[in-house]
């Protein structure tokens, strides 16, 4: 039995060197050098400060830009240091609730636009955070944005179209768009 | 359901199977008695650490001595795991000055990390520092993995060997996965989520100002007792950093799911793109699917790790297709509602609250099913918000006993026990000494059998009914009627399958839940394990028995569906009551529009 224990502890400790300590410096001292970028955040940087970071989203609630996905992290939408989904279960009616609320502030911002709302533009995204919306709830905002900025709808399509990512390699995932480059590029027009 | 969505599912398991012989092949040879090409190329490394802790690597254990091995180790590591979280605050490497987590909280996650369950009451970006997260929680990620992949090679050689008194070396098998398998996989991995956009760093936290200030309004009451509403600003958006790629890589190569971040793989910097999910999918899958082969190489008969390896697809490829129609169908409450939920070329559609959008239905139904399927725990969609028959499958998944896949070893050594009840069944049809892989399954093989089938569902059918009669387990649920009883229903199958996957809506992080879940992971784990191995030696002492015209062949689809249904008989009848009162009842209300 003690020469158990004492086996036990000395290869705890080693194994907690090799895999808490050299692997993580590994594997960290690698991503550092091959994909520094990717490594620190993805960060979106403008005169050498970092505003931003491309898959990190942020709130948006101003008729001129796209609005992203509803984010129910505490205490505001957003909250980066707090990644959070809603847990609403599907039929509770909190959620019916919110998404009521959120047809109705959109429609309020683009008063005229009675066509359904798409999906991911009223329900809230896993993370809080997430960083993209898909096609269709951009082209339900377009008009929107190019009256609010003066812009003509095909200037918005092109901007939108930028900062459109297809299914990777064609097969995974779905269709998105970046909300918050397009409406950092929106506003440098 | 969409051509894509079937796409997605086939191109997973076209890949993974085209996995599973190489990785099987290496696995077989990493545990092989004899010495080979991979053993000599780390040998050095290898022997040094022997050395060091005084193991003659080549002493047999017999199964009692390693089962007192493993739970050692284990409790050792699960100590050091508490007492790092305890002491926080004074230790280096917590540069945003994480005070120390509870005391219930802090063993209830020790527990957790020890038990491969890796459930999480606490939010891992607002309470753990960089040093718990490394050198407690990582280390446990890959020791309680290797633990799993140990137990299963020793229950492997007790089909594999005969008349032998020993059942392997508990140090030797550990030391192995984790130097030959678990780390090589685990850098691999790492660097491919990082080109995708996964964090891999030690800097404290980056403050950006945000695009449209905005503000938010919080009320408390004074002293008076009278609300007080205070408005706050909101200039800034503070991105989390930290060394995550490479707890995450583990994390799922382990069947682990632990995530660096709250939202786990649903968070952008911990699973940034559709690539980074197929391959943190693929990465739950592999070891599991590459331990059948390895099976049937270290049995002699490759056909038994297919029979094994055909059986879990063949529970898990229509439970998957099921989950990822009910939630393409959409949530049926905001049928009223002016919303476009149909799936098209510029959108996913369906039940999109707690999902995604890089992920849509397709990605997450497929992630959900699999991280259940298999003791991984992770998630990158809410299983809360699934529609009730969507989340009925991962519950459904966790509650079959983790075999379907499974963790990291122990899944694997479950199914075995499944079939050797699955031998004892047929054996009584006709009459005859059940048999499996030449070894004669009696009265104790049955007894260490049953235990290891029936532990877990005792756990989550008692576990259940206490939080269910206390004040303190119901005043955890989130979602009120039918939906709340799910919320625990799912919690303690989860901790009671050392999955740890969560209706994330339940607030676990109380004393009784804390207390619960702990004692549930805890006794699913390890008492599991010992009549395992306690299996292993007893079989490992027997003669081989020749096959003979009375000999259930056990390679054939005959087997293989007899196989499943056994294992789709006991989750059944154990849980269909239970199922009822939960999601089944939640359908009905949702169907009728209630």
């Amino acid at each position: 039995m003690s020469k158990l224990l004492r086996q036990s502890f000395i290869l705890l400790v080693l194994m907690t060197v090799i895999t808490g300590v050299l692997y993580p410096l590994a594997a960290t001292g690698l991503a550092q050098l091959i994909f520094p970028r990717q490594a620190n955040g993805s960060l979106i940087v403008k005169d050498g400060k970092p505003v931003g970071s491309v898959l990190i989203g942020q709130s948006f609630t101003d008729p001129k830009y796209f609005w992203g996905r509803p984010s129910a992290t505490s205490p505001n939408a957003y909250n980066a240091s707090a990644s959070s989904g809603s847990n609403l279960g599907p039929t509770n009616p909190a959620l019916t609730g919110a998404v009521k609320q959120r047809i109705a502030a959109l429609r309020a911002a683009d008063p005229g636009n009675n066509a359904p709302v798409p999906v991911d533009l009223v329900t809230a995204s896993g993370s809080g955070l997430d960083p993209q919306i898909s096609p269709a709830a951009a082209q339900y905002q377009l008009a929107r944005v190019a009256k609010a900025r003066g812009l003509s709808a095909t200037q918005v399509q092109a901007l939108v179209n930028e900062y459109t990512s297809g299914r990777q390699f064609g097969v995974l995932g779905e269709p998105r768009v970046n909300v918050l480059q397009l409406n950092l590029a929106l506003d440098v027009r | 359901m969409t051509t894509n969505d079937f796409l997605q599912i086939g191109l997973f398991l076209a890949v993974l199977l085209l996995l599973v012989k190489p990785v099987g092949s290496y696995l077989a040879l990493v545990f092989a008695d004899a010495p080979n090409r991979i053993t000599r190329f780390g040998g050095r490394v290898e022997r040094g650490i022997y050395r060091l802790c005084g193991i003659a690597s080549t002493e047999e254990m017999g199964w009692k001595r390693y089962a007192l091995a493993m739970l050692l180790f284990n409790v050792l590591g699960l100590l050091v795991v508490y007492v790092l979280q305890r002491l926080q605050p004074w230790l280096p490497l917590n540069p945003q000055h994480f005070a120390s987590v509870s005391p219930d909280s802090a063993m209830n996650t020790a527990i957790s990390f020890a038990s491969n369950t890796n459930w999480q009451g606490y939010a891992g970006e607002s309470t753990m520092s960089y040093l718990t997260q490394m050198l407690g929680l990582t280390v446990q990620n890959f020791l309680s993995a290797a633990t799993g992949i140990a137990v299963l090679v020793a229950v492997v050689r007790g089909f594999a060997r005969r008349s032998a008194l020993g059942i392997g070396n508990f140090w030797v098998d550990l030391t192995r996965s984790t130097l030959y398998v678990l780390v090589p996989l685990s850098l691999l991995m790492s660097l491919l989520l990082v080109s995708q956009g996964v964090v891999q760093n030690f800097k404290p936290y980056v403050d950006v100002p945000i695009v449209q200030a905005g503000s938010y309004s919080t009320t408390a009451k004074d002293a008076a007792g009278h609300d007080v509403t205070t408005q706050t600003a909101v200039t800034t958006q503070t991105l989390p950093m930290g060394p995550a790629a490479s707890q995450v890589a583990i994390k799922m190569l382990g069947t682990n799911g632990g995530g660096f971040f709250n939202a786990n793989s649903a968070h952008p910097y911990e699973n940034p793109t559709p690539f980074s999910n197929f391959i943190e999918m693929l990465a739950i899958f592999l070891i599991p699917g590459g331990l059948c082969y390895m099976f049937g190489e270290l049995v002699g008969d490759r056909r038994q790790g297919w029979a094994i390896l055909a059986t879990m697809l063949l529970i898990f490829i229509p439970l998957t297709i099921g989950l990822v129609a009910a939630d393409q169908a959409g949530n049926p409450a905001l049928h009223g509602l002016a919303v476009d939920a149909h799936a098209s070329a510029l959108q996913s559609g369906g039940n999109m609250e707690g999902k995604e959008t890089r992920f849509g239905i397709a990605a997450s139904g497929l992630f959900a099913a699999i991280t259940t399927a298999a003791s991984c725990g992770a998630v990158n969609a809410m299983h809360d918000s699934l529609t009730p028959l969507g989340g009925l499958v991962p519950m459904w998944l966790m509650q079959l006993g983790e075999v379907v896949f499974g963790g990291v070893g122990s899944g694997l050594y479950g199914m075995l026990a499944f079939a050797v009840v699955a031998v004892f069944i047929a054996g009584l049809m006709v009459g005859r000494t059940p048999e499996y892989l030449g070894k004669k399954i009696e009265a104790y093989e049955m007894k260490m059998a049953s235990l290891a089938v029936l532990l877990p569902c005792a756990l989550v059918v008692i576990g259940t009914a206490i939080a269910v009669m206390t004040p303190a387990g119901v005043a955890g649920i989130a979602n009120p009627g039918a939906h709340g009883f799910s919320e625990i229903l799912y919690a303690v199958s989860s901790a009671s399958n050392n999955n740890g996957s969560a209706f994330g809506g339940l607030s676990a992080n109380t004393p009784f839940w804390n207390a619960l879940l702990g004692i549930c992971m805890f006794l699913a784990r390890f008492p599991l394990a010992i009549a395992m191995l306690a299996m292993a030696g007893s079989l490992a002492a027997k003669r081989h028995v020749p096959e003979s015209a009375g000999t259930l062949p056990t390679h054939t689809p005959l087997f293989v569906t007899l196989l499943a249904c056994v294992v789709i008989v006991v989750g059944a009848l154990t849980f269909l009551p239970a199922l009822a009162l939960g999601p089944i009842a939640e359908q009905l209300m949702s169907a009728m529009g209630r």
